[in-house]
């Protein structure tokens, strides 16, 4: 085995059990850092898949952005400093079975779908193509999402808002 | 050399393990978490097969659609998640049955 | 000419309109406007007047007509004016009898609380009339022979507030109605035989035979019968006194002057179409009228009823005039009797005012209109003593008066009609007119006497009775004027006759339809009949009208003759004339009684045989029902409420899966994509 392969191995099994831990830990704090964890094992797995631009995103809006608001969410709806807060739990019978369910739907998926050759590419830095594609053939998504994204500005800020006036 | 099932089942599991998050969990922000785990698992997806399949890059511009979509959802949910909590003091979805019936 | 007869007809429509909506608010209460409109109304039918004194053509005529109702080739109706000389002096007659009554009626009505709407009802009922006179043909002529009706019901129930007046009116009205329904039946005969309204196309008409015989006489009766009601003619003469109810300038106007007269100006209208047998039922009737209200008048003692009863004696006398095909007479008589009638009730009027007056200052009670709170007048009322004195002497028939010329021709007629005619029974005829002039003038002292000479039989009345305002004396002394006879001989001025006036030379007898028809005329006056028959009226009536008048001082002022033995003597015949010959308990008996066992006779009728079949067919529908409802709601809802129920179940049980619990939803949702998937692989 390589030390490629190995450092795969050890990013793999932190992610994975990093996103147990997010699905079973009974504080929601500690889920909150395990998604922390994960996002950061993905973005190792995206610079493995030979995608430099995507894994800098990968930090800089999941774990700078995301999981922040997500932090504010937790404590903005929780007393500040009660890290101790349990999170109720649904019966985990159903998850289980759902979850069974799924995993042997996608086991079946990925070992019995006759995957297309692989195409064997160098190493290319991305940032550049990424640019001259959403400026060229994906322009109209682009400009919807920035539509979109302006939409979730607004839309956020009037849900959030107190309504004094209403009181 | 790392074949494109390893990413396969990385995804597959974390994607599983996003579902039982969603249906495990009774507090809302901790199925917003589910849901970043079940969009990252789908991004992961995405990549590998821009790598292992696509002569292009395609895959990676739609996972870049897929994490702004992601944010803008997160900020979206987390203001629902507030005017919850600003009216009812908890957060728990199976409370949050008015329009039942 | 045609539009000052247009100006002459609106203007009174006009101040009708804007008094009944604001009269009230304006100044004086909105008298000034009835007075302004029928005032210019009545200079403008003089400049017509003296139009045609200036043409002195007799068959001066005019017509001016625009299409008003048009249905196609069935029906068509113009809306025209047709001016002749008839027409234009019986203007004259209204305007002048209105225009008076209006400007009397300032001083005696002044302080009624709806005196706006007084003036409103006269300047209605001055259009009226006067559109019945000008309109040219006979459906627009029933339109305004309604509409005057309705005016005097309404000017009669001016006291509403009083039973009598209200009941008075309903009397005058639904009395109309019976004559109104004749006349109706009439104009359909008329126009199913000839397909028009208008007077010229008739004429034309009926000289061409197109309508003759029987039906011709069954027509010229039946339009005879709305004379008979509006002229109160017996037998539907009831209503007359009763209308006395109403505003004394009313009784003047309407029940004097004008609209009783109406009846007189149709029957001139129409003599054309009269047939011998038609105009001899109307000579019948006037005559009968005319001596049968008399001898009523006789008995009387209210002051108005007396001359309610001489209006319809002497409308008896024109209609007796039209005929005997005394046209010319009978018009005359209108003419001049208009005038001095119309004085005669403003003078009682004023009588009545004063009697009023002194009643309200004593604090007694009773009855102003009777003669017996009256008598020796005449030093306190001088201006209506000398007035009311003319009037009588004009109605009783003295020479160099008005009544005198005319009536003296109607008789001159009846008796050259009666000696050209081979069967004696016709000199019935002369014998009632001489008679009813008689008593005429008999009664017309009497009533003179009772009020104005004498001793006074109130005298704390008496005391406190005084002239009249001038606004009221002034109309008086002018109708005292119009009532002199050189007004209308000129430019001759013989007393004894009218013949070579002007009145008589412009109103001529129209030529018959009826003799155009026959080809041979339909009486035959003979012209030395025409002759000893004037001649020999003249002496007769002048003889009887004198000894009418010796008889009623004899009996009241010099009282020869004890009058209340006299009375004993004859009590029958006195209560007879007194109860105006149980006219009203006749028809009480006989009409009203009749109706009502009739209508009885129908309630019955109604009560056991029409609603038992409608009860019995109600049950029949009950029955069916009430089985018809136990099927519906045993089958039928049964069946609806079986859906229904199936449908709530099965919501019930979908119910429970909308739990309210998305993670509930999530894990559907995944189930389903997990099956959809299986089945996609296998």
């Amino acid at each position: 085995m390589e030390a490629k392969e190995l450092l795969f191995l050890f990013i793999a099994i932190v992610t994975i059990a990093s996103a147990g831990l997010v699905a079973f830990s009974n504080k929601l704090i500690h889920s909150a850092f395990a998604l922390m964890a994960t996002f950061v094992g993905f973005a190792a797995l995206y610079v493995f898949l030979s995608a430099d631009f995507l894994a800098v995103t990968q930090i800089v809006v999941y774990v700078g952005g995301i999981l922040i608001l997500i932090l504010f969410g937790v404590m903005m709806t929780h007393r500040i400093y009660d890290t101790t807060l349990k999170t109720i739990h649904n019966p985990l019978a159903m998850g289980i079975i759902s979850a069974a369910a799924l995993a042997v739907i996608l086991g079946l998926v990925i070992y019995r779908s006759p995957w297309a050759a692989t195409v064997d590419k160098p190493f290319v830095p991305t940032t550049s193509i990424i640019g001259a594609e959403i400026l060229t053939n994906y322009l109209l998504p682009f400009e919807l999402v920035s539509v979109l994204l302006l939409g979730v500005l607004i839309g956020a800020v009037f849900l959030a808002r107190t309504e004094e006036h209403k009181k | 050399m790392i074949s494109l099932q390893s990413y396969l089942i990385i995804s597959a599991v974390v994607f599983i393990l996003g579902i039982l998050t969603i249906l495990y969990k009774k507090n809302a922000v901790g199925i917003l978490m589910g849901v970043e785990l079940i969009l990252n698992s789908v991004n992961l997806n995405f990549l590998a097969f821009s790598k292992y399949i696509d002569a292009h890059i395609n895959g990676q511009l739609v996972a870049i659609f897929i994490i702004i979509l992601a944010a803008s959802e997160a900020a979206v949910a987390l203001a629902i998640i507030l005017n919850l909590y600003r009216d009812r003091a908890n957060i728990d979805v199976t409370q949050v049955d008015q329009m039942k019936n | 000419m045609i539009q000052t007869a247009l100006i002459i007809w609106l203007l009174p429509l006009a101040a009708f309109v804007i008094n009944i909506f604001i009269g009230k608010r304006l100044p004086r209460k909105g008298d000034w406007v009835s007075t302004g409109a029928i005032g210019v109304s009545f200079l403008l039918s003089y400049y017509m007047l003296f139009q045609i004194l200036g043409n002195y053509n007799p068959d001066f005529a005019l017509q001016a007509s625009v299409p008003w109702i048009d249905l196609g080739e069935t029906f068509k109706l113009n809306m025209g004016i047709y001016l002749d000389n008839l027409a234009v002096i019986m203007t004259v007659v209204v305007t002048t009898v209105s225009f008076l009554v209006h400007v009397y009626s300032i001083g005696y009505m002044h302080g009624e609380p709806l005196y706006n709407r007084f003036y409103a009802y006269l300047s209605l009922f001055s259009f009226s009339m006067l559109g019945l006179i000008m309109w040219d043909n006979l459906f627009g002529i029933y339109i305004m022979w309604e509409l005057v009706g309705i005016c005097s019901y309404l000017l009669i129930g001016y006291y509403f507030e009083k039973d009598s007046a209200a009941n008075a009116g309903k009397k005058a009205f639904i009395t109309n109605r019976v004559g109104d329904f004749g006349f109706l039946i009439g104009l359909l005969i008329v126009f199913t035989a000839l397909g028009t309204f208008n007077l010229s196309d008739i004429h034309q008409g009926v000289s061409q035979g197109q309508l003759s015989g029987g039906l011709l006489t069954a027509a010229g009766v039946l339009l005879f019968a709305g004379a008979i009601g509006k002229s109160a003619q017996f037998p539907l003469h009831v209503w007359l006194p009763d209308a006395m109810e109403g505003p004394t300038p009313v009784s003047a106007l309407i029940h004097a002057a004008t609209m009783v007269a109406a009846g007189v100006y149709l029957m001139a209208r129409l003599s054309f179409m009269l047939s011998l047998d038609a105009m001899l039922v109307v000579a019948y009737v006037g005559g009968f009228t005319a001596i049968f209200a008399a001898t009523i008048a006789i008995t009387q003692n209210d002051i108005k009823r007396v001359l309610a009863y001489s209006t319809i004696s002497q409308l008896g006398y024109m209609i007796m005039a039209m005929g005997v095909g005394s046209y010319t007479a009978g018009f005359f008589h209108l003419t001049t009797h208009a005038m001095f009638k119309a004085g005669l009730f403003l003078g009682s009027g004023s009588v009545i005012h004063a009697v009023h007056h002194a009643m309200d200052k004593t604090g007694s009670h009773g009855d102003p209109n009777d003669i017996r709170n009256m008598g020796g007048f005449k030093d306190k009322m001088p201006v209506t003593y000398i007035t009311f004195v003319i009037f009588s002497l004009a109605l009783s028939g003295i020479p160099f008066f008005s009544g005198f010329l005319s009536k003296d021709a109607i008789l001159g007629g009846t008796l050259a009609f009666a000696m050209s005619q081979s069967n004696p029974i016709h000199y019935l005829l002369p014998v009632f007119g001489f008679g009813a002039a008689f008593i005429t003038a008999f009664y017309m002292f009497r009533l003179i006497i009772k009020t104005f000479l004498g001793q006074p039989q109130k005298p704390e009345l008496y005391e406190h009775v005084h002239e009249s305002p001038k606004v009221m004396t002034v109309p008086l002394m002018v109708l005292a004027a119009l009532s002199i006879w050189f007004i209308y001989t000129l430019p001759s001025v013989n007393p004894m006759g009218a013949a070579g006036g002007w009145f008589m030379h412009l109103i001529r007898q129209p030529i018959s339809a009826v003799a155009a028809q026959l080809g041979h005329p339909v009486y035959i006056i003979t012209e030395h009949a025409e002759h000893a028959a004037h001649v020999n009226g003249i002496i007769i009536s002048i003889i009887l009208a004198f000894g009418g008048i010796l008889l009623a001082f004899a009996f009241y002022f010099w009282k020869k003759v004890d009058v209340e033995a006299l009375t004993e003597k004859i009590k029958p015949l006195y209560n007879l004339s007194l109860n105006k010959y149980y006219f009203d308990e006749i028809y009480q008996a006989t009409v009203i009684n009749g109706l009502l066992a009739w209508n009885n006779l129908l309630k019955w009728f109604d009560e056991n045989i029409i609603d038992f079949i409608v009860n019995f067919s109600a049950k029949v529908v009950r029955v069916f029902s009430a089985f018809d409802g136990k099927f519906d709601n045993l089958v039928i809802d049964g069946m609806v409420n079986a859906v229904a129920d199936m449908t709530l179940q099965f919501g019930r049980g979908f119910k429970k899966l909308q739990t309210g619990q998305i993670q509930y939803y999530i894990m559907g949702a995944l189930l389903g994509t997990f099956l959809i998937i299986i089945f996609t692989l296998i």
